[in-house]
């Protein structure tokens, strides 16, 4: 997006404008559904609220027949190499939280992409929405230490309380050791 | 006339009953190896394996084994079953020390052992870095055939008593590793008749 | 299904969320506070916080729950895990897609061809693949049979966890009878990675219409044994009849999934609502209970093991010819007997095996119904051949949050029984 040509000094202000004016009508408007942006990935609906949408997303989509929160996962995108298939104006950010809903009386499946700055690593909870939620936003927090704001329980749930880390982040090491052999006798 | 009278007027040949002779020492250590209960330790996927062992085809009562204690002041093996995890570790530790003396341990499955195929962050890297091991049973998980050599291999060390010198000396198992029994796959299939 | 409105599910939920039947405590507190705790101001009276696991031998591995009590009745409880925490997830995004499947088969040990199926079917799903019909119809079978398997060790736990120790017998009996057949076709008595993505290992053994009828002759009459053993006694019914009672919205709001939310009268089974692999062409029933309680899961699991044999009845006889495994030569290595007349095919096996096959960018999740509930799997794949990130949805992770709910005013002799009629494995819920 690089431009070969700079505006002088004269005409900024007026390249400004229709540089912005230029953007605005170019811009592919995201297409929307429920209100937020919407993608598709392999045939599965996938919605793109901001922080300040989420909650309220996904409570209408409850009224909607979405009962069911059966899954809400992170994803660190750091270090991700190719296009992350986000609609026209959400912006990437490091952190992802993917929410899964089930509609039982449509037999379908929704899903929901929030993106999460790694500065900021905050979202509301949906415990009083879905109290299905409780374990697996306390794993997201545990394993990326994305803070959920109202959790009834913001604890670590699968390490210890006194672990340091958040061992699904990907600049989080593997830990790997090296393998050592006991007691080896023979050396060939 | 008693016991000592018939003795003192035919020797051995006045008893009544039938007698072995033989060491404390030696009757002890057979008592031990042939009555050794284990704690039921099951972790992870290796504790199915190690129930099956229990169940009726394989029949761990055969050895003398098959009152699993759930309290650990009862039993005297414990078959460390599974992946340890760091979270686990203290706990494992504080049942290990709540065995009474004489005390032995069967680290079972390639978890156990070794940590396996999850090197991570997550799992100790053997579970011998936290309680001495006697016998190491190979296998992901070990089938209930190397699991029950692995059973009689203690006994035999057991009985011998190599386990317990041993541990005077260096303060650590007997650390005998076992190979997987390579059983050839069951083709046909017997299944029993009622 | 039964039919429920969103009235009655948000009450549900709303109860659910104040009525403070879970104890949150963190596990330092938990240590600080064990014993007896006196009265509060907050108009708590005498209680006892209690310690449960996580060596215990009935809490199916190792849970650990901290109980408040009052007197013999639970007040409040928190399930307390990670003592299987294995780091599967982040050991996933090391081992290529291949390889995978040995990882994931370690997580819900119950149930290892459930979690291969759900990880090749997602990867499948983001490679555009179509496993052949003939392999398709194998998952089947291979997943029906460890249905049973999984439910007959249910059986087994159960019946011990309650004293019925000879059930502990029987269900292994008939169990080993499956794996024996597991042991013929996949070499492996448990995870078996014999699910792999664009099929399956290897085809059916010679034989094995056979072997199976065999199994289904036997498998039967001693069903009818355990309806004997256990189901219309008089003391199982009193320990599970009425026992940790759940109504379908509580199940709905806690995302409880499986035997649990069909325990309700809720008829929701991913077989039969979101079919998957070939299940739009068996015949099977769905069964459903009406009272919610362990009673009700007893009996759908003993009922599904019918069910299920009836699928594998069908499946016999509808098992079509073919290949076994997709013949893409980017994801299936070549025959054995080529590897041997030809230099390319012998690069080529070694290349899938060493690099993998790459998997084109993008995030999919795919469920399918293990024996616990909605398995699911979500990858995001950024076009290597290692997966960028692996998730698991496990059931009983999520079914392990009804148990504060489900034990809440029972007495302790009970919560035994609640927790193995949740029947949770823990290696899924830790992962």
């Amino acid at each position: 997006m690089s431009d070969a040509e700079t505006p002088s000094i004269d005409d900024a202000e007026l390249a400004e404008e229709s540089v912005e004016e230029v953007l605005e009508e170019e811009l592919p408007q995201p297409e929307l559904l429920h209100g937020v942006p919407v993608s598709e990935s392999r045939g599965q609906v996938v919605l793109h609220p901001s922080r300040d949408e989420y909650v309220a997303l996904v409570s209408s989509l409850r009224e909607l027949g979405y009962w069911m929160c059966v899954d809400l996962c992170g994803v660190d995108y750091l270090g991700y190499g190719p296009n992350r298939n986000l609609p026209a104006g959400v912006a990437p950010e490091r952190f992802e939280v993917v929410v899964g809903l089930l509609s039982h009386s449509d037999r379908s499946r929704i899903r929901l992409r929030v993106q999460i700055p790694e500065s900021d690593p905050e979202l509301a909870t949906l415990f009083l929405i879905h109290p299905s939620v409780e374990n697996p936003e306390r794993e997201v927090f545990d394993m990326f230490g994305i803070r959920f704001d109202g959790h009834p329980d913001m604890t670590r749930i699968l390490m210890p309380d006194e672990w340091v880390g958040h061992p699904l982040r990907k600049d989080y090491e593997l830990g790997r050791i090296p393998v050592q052999f006991k007691g080896a006798s023979t050396a060939r | 006339m008693g016991i000592v009278a018939n003795v003192q007027a035919d020797g051995l040949a006045g008893l009544e009953h039938n007698f072995l002779t033989g060491r404390v020492e030696d009757l002890i250590r057979w008592a031990r190896s042939h009555s050794s209960w284990p704690a039921t330790f099951g972790l992870a996927c290796c504790a199915i394996e190690m129930m099956a062992t229990g169940g009726p085809h394989y029949d761990l009562a055969r050895f003398g084994m098959e009152v699993f204690r759930a309290s650990p002041r009862q039993a005297d093996i414990m078959i460390v079953a599974g992946r340890v995890s760091q979270k686990m570790a203290p706990v494992l530790r504080q049942i290990y020390d709540q065995m009474m003396e004489p005390k032995w341990v069967i680290s079972m499955g390639v978890c156990a052992s070794s940590g396996g195929m999850f090197n991570n962050y997550a799992l100790v890297q053997g579970v011998d870095t936290i309680v001495p091991v006697d016998v190491y049973a190979p296998g992901c998980p070990p089938g209930p055939e190397t699991l029950l050599q692995a059973i009689v291999t203690l006994h035999e060390l057991i009985e011998t008593g190599e386990i317990m010198r041993r541990r005077e000396v260096t303060g650590a198992g007997a650390g005998v590793h076992l190979d997987e029994l390579q059983l050839p796959t069951s083709s046909a299939l017997t299944i029993g008749t009622r | 299904m039964t039919s429920t409105d969103l009235t009655t599910l948000n009450s549900a939920r709303d109860r659910l969320t104040s009525d403070g039947s879970v104890l949150r405590l963190s596990e330092t507190e938990a240590e600080q506070k064990s014993g007896y705790q006196a009265p509060t101001e907050e108009g708590l009276g005498e209680r006892m916080i209690m310690n449960m696991g996580p060596q215990h031998p009935s809490t199916h591995g190792v849970l650990r729950l901290v109980l408040e009590m009052d007197g013999e009745t639970i007040t409040r409880s928190k399930p307390v895990i990670g003592y299987l925490h294995t780091g599967m997830e982040k050991t996933g995004e090391e081992l290529t897609y291949l390889q995978g499947a040995t990882n994931v088969t370690r997580m819900d040990y119950a149930a290892p061809l459930f979690n291969e199926l759900v990880f090749s079917l997602a990867v499948e799903e983001l490679l555009g693949i179509e496993v052949p019909d003939r392999g398709q119809w194998i998952r089947m079978l291979m997943s029906e049979l460890n249905r049973m398997s999984s439910h007959l060790l249910f059986m087994a736990t159960n019946g011990m966890d309650l004293g019925a120790v000879g059930m502990m017998l029987y269900g292994w009996r008939e169990r080993e009878e499956v794996l024996r057949f597991f042991e013929a076709v996949t070499g492996l008595r448990m995870n078996h990675n014999y699910i792999r993505p664009g099929g399956v290992a290897a085809d059916l053994p010679d034989g094995w219409e056979e072997e199976l009828s065999a199994i289904l002759d036997i498998i039967p009459d001693r069903l009818a044994e355990f309806d004997l053993l256990m189901t219309g006694q008089p003391i199982w019914r009193d320990r599970l009849q009425g026992v940790g009672v759940i109504t379908a919205e509580e199940a709905l709001s806690l995302g409880a999934t499986g035997p649990i939310l069909r325990s309700t009268g809720y008829a929701w089974d991913l077989r039969r609502d979101q079919p998957y692999l070939k299940y739009d062409q068996v015949e099977f029933d769905v069964i459903a209970g009406s009272f919610g309680d362990c009673f009700d899961r007893y009996s759908i699991r003993l009922a599904e093991i019918r069910e299920s044999m009836r699928i594998v009845r069908q499946i016999i006889e509808k098992m079509p010819e073919g290949d076994y495994r997709v013949q893409d030569k980017k994801v299936t290595p070549p025959p054995r007997a080529r590897i041997d007349e030809s230099m390319e095919a012998l690069i080529h096996h070694f290349k899938i095996f060493t690099e993998g096959f790459k998997v084109p960018e993008g995030e999919v999740y795919v469920a399918v119904e293990s024996p616990r509930g909605e398995l699911g799997c979500y990858i995001v794949s950024d076009g290597s051949s290692k997966p960028f990130r692996m998730h698991i949805r496990g059931p009983s992770f999520v079914n392990l949050q009804t148990l504060p709910h489900l034990m809440k005013d029972s007495f302790l002799a009970d919560t035994v029984a609640i927790i193995s009629s949740v029947d949770p494995i823990m290696g899924e819920i830790d992962r």
